[in-house]
């Protein structure tokens, strides 16, 4: 709570005082001395680091990828593939956590398999997955599927399983319908479960969908940074690298936007 | 479906708690919790019940509302069997329950929660379901956090909320378990006089589970002071303290004697659940 006195003001000063604090100098800093030692290294040829090119050499490359179209191509596919993996994924998996975790029986039937399916790296699905489906876009999509899909599962179960009864029995002795308890107990309180669930699986959906375009495809932004070393243009892989580092940030930043909307009574001043 | 602002004492609210009695069995080792307890709950009666921890108070008020079933005996709420061996009548509006930890839904907003009963029982329109609701928040003093969520306000504002909850269901028994535990003694005393104030204008029949002998006294008509488990009923204290009562009474002679009964009834049974327990983790 900061204390201000003006209500109309209030907004405008918490925001600059958030921008403009030690803390985002120091932010700022430090990303500059890491920038310009890495830098210093690239000229001075120091073992192993000196191997990497220069932020220089990478901002040139980057400047040439800003203005091609292929590179934008790439931002394109694997965005497609990481949204329509991990929302066949939510609308599967969210539903079926749910009923997992509401209905016993249901439970214990699924849970055994749910619990050897889920230590296999969704990367080691990739063979199968090239078998299975008929394109390799199908198959990178199923890997980034499945890659979501156990994390949101397990969460939800986790969730559902832990709600404490003293909400269901408060809504019961309030005259809820078996209906009521669902819509307007177990699903709210299972919703922060569903959105921890929904952040772990996008960054692991980035992490499959980049591997299996290393591995299988001829597009994204995984596909990039592969070809780039594959055909020897260091710079350019650096620029995927970076590239792949901020495409995860943005996407958990969406889901954490989302999330919050979602969870509004979680809000932290 | 209410009988709105009537300030004389209602007709309903009754309760005959008679040779009550629940066995636990959980793995085949079978324990009382509560044996052959009978209580008369007049209509409108302030009723606290005072024991050891663990002791089967809560054992009995979840029969009441309809969680548990019991071994033997019976319950009646207004003369209608509530409770007997077999049978046991699902928890109902009539009998709301104010939980120990709070039972505030943390995803709805106070008013959300408030309106809660209705929602879910219909009949009423969402718009005077939402007056009915902020006109009871303004008589509760709880006008201006309508749309806060409760991890937003105070533990003492909560509790305050749920009490509204419940009366919003205008319910013939609330069903108070051990609501102001966790509470430091400063809060307690506001939420004390601000049920207090709930009780008074409604006359509802309070059924109030505690072990704080100075909460019970000073809250109740008639304090049932239990045994450690099993629980039966050790003593029964009228408290002829006039309502409405205010904190003054805590320095008052009856108060101080009354304190004094309850001490000794209950200081027996505690020496009894202390070894009780130590006995068990020998």
């Amino acid at each position: 709570m900061a204390p201000s006195s003006k209500q109309g003001n209030n907004h405008w000063v918490k925001l600059r005082k958030q921008v403009f604090r030690l803390t985002t100098f120091r932010g700022i800093l430090s990303i500059i001395i890491f920038t310009v030692i890495w830098e210093i290294c690239s000229w001075c040829e120091v073992p192993i680091i000196g191997n990497v090119p220069p932020p220089s050499a990478v901002l040139v490359a980057l400047g040439k990828q800003l203005v091609s179209l292929a590179y934008w191509a790439s931002w394109w596919n694997s965005f497609l593939r990481i949204t329509i993996g991990f929302l066949i994924a939510q609308v599967l998996g969210i539903p079926l956590g749910l009923l997992m975790g509401v209905h016993r029986p249901t439970r214990e039937l699924i849970y055994p398999v749910f619990e050897i399916m889920r230590p296999i790296p969704p990367l080691a699905w990739v063979p199968v997955a090239v078998i299975f489906w008929p394109t390799s876009e199908l198959s990178i999509m199923f890997v980034t599927f499945l890659g979501a899909f156990f994390t949101v599962v397990l969460n939800i179960v986790g969730g559902a399983t832990s709600i404490d009864t003293r909400y269901i029995r408060a809504a019961h002795s309030l005259g809820s319908s078996r209906g009521d308890i669902f819509w307007k107990i177990m699903l709210p309180a299972t919703l922060p479960s569903i959105v921890v669930g929904m952040t772990v699986g996008m960054g692991i959906t980035w992490a499959v969908v980049v591997a299996a375009e290393m591995i299988s495809s001829l597009s994204g932004l995984g596909f990039l940074t592969w070809r780039a070393y594959v055909a020897g243009e260091y710079p350019l892989i650096v620029v995927g690298m970076m590239s792949i580092g901020i495409a995860g940030y943005v996407s958990s930043a969406m889901i954490r936007f989302i999330g919050g909307r979602m969870t509004p009574w979680l809000r932290t001043y | 479906m209410s009988t709105d602002k009537t300030n004389e004492p209602e007709a309903r609210g009754c309760i005959s708690i008679r040779n009550v009695s629940k066995v636990y069995d959980p793995d085949g080792a079978k324990v009382l919790a509560v044996d052959n307890c009978s209580m008369d709950i007049k209509a409108g009666e302030f009723c606290v019940v005072v024991g050891p921890s663990g002791c089967g108070k809560t054992t009995l008020l979840n029969a009441i509302a309809g969680f548990h079933e019991i071994t033997s005996g019976e319950i009646l709420l207004d003369g209608q069997q509530l409770c007997a061996p077999g049978k046991k009548t699902l928890p109902g509006s009539d009998r709301i329950v104010v939980f120990q930890n709070g039972a505030l839904f943390p995803w709805f907003t106070v008013l959300e929660n408030v309106s809660f009963g209705p929602v879910v029982q219909g009949g009423l329109s969402d718009k005077d379901i939402r007056d009915k609701a902020r006109e009871m928040l303004v008589q509760m003093g709880l006008a201006n956090i309508e749309n806060s969520y409760p991890s937003e306000i105070s533990s003492g504002m909560r509790r305050r909320v749920e009490i509204a909850r419940a009366m919003m269901n205008d319910p013939s028994v609330l069903l108070l378990d051990e609501p102001f535990r966790a509470m430091d003694a400063l809060t307690k005393t506001v939420v004390h006089q601000f049920l207090l104030d709930v009780y008074d204008r409604s006359k509802k029949t309070i059924f109030f589970i505690t072990h704080d002998l100075e909460e019970a006294i000073f809250l109740g008509s008639k304090v049932y002071i239990m045994t450690t488990r099993p629980a039966k009923i050790k003593t029964i204290l009228d408290v002829d303290i006039p309502r409405p009562r205010d904190f003054r009474v805590l320095s008052s002679s009856t108060y101080i004697r009354l304190k004094k009964e309850c001490l000794e009834a209950v200081h027996e049974e505690a020496i009894k659940a202390f070894t009780a327990g130590e006995r068990e983790m020998a």
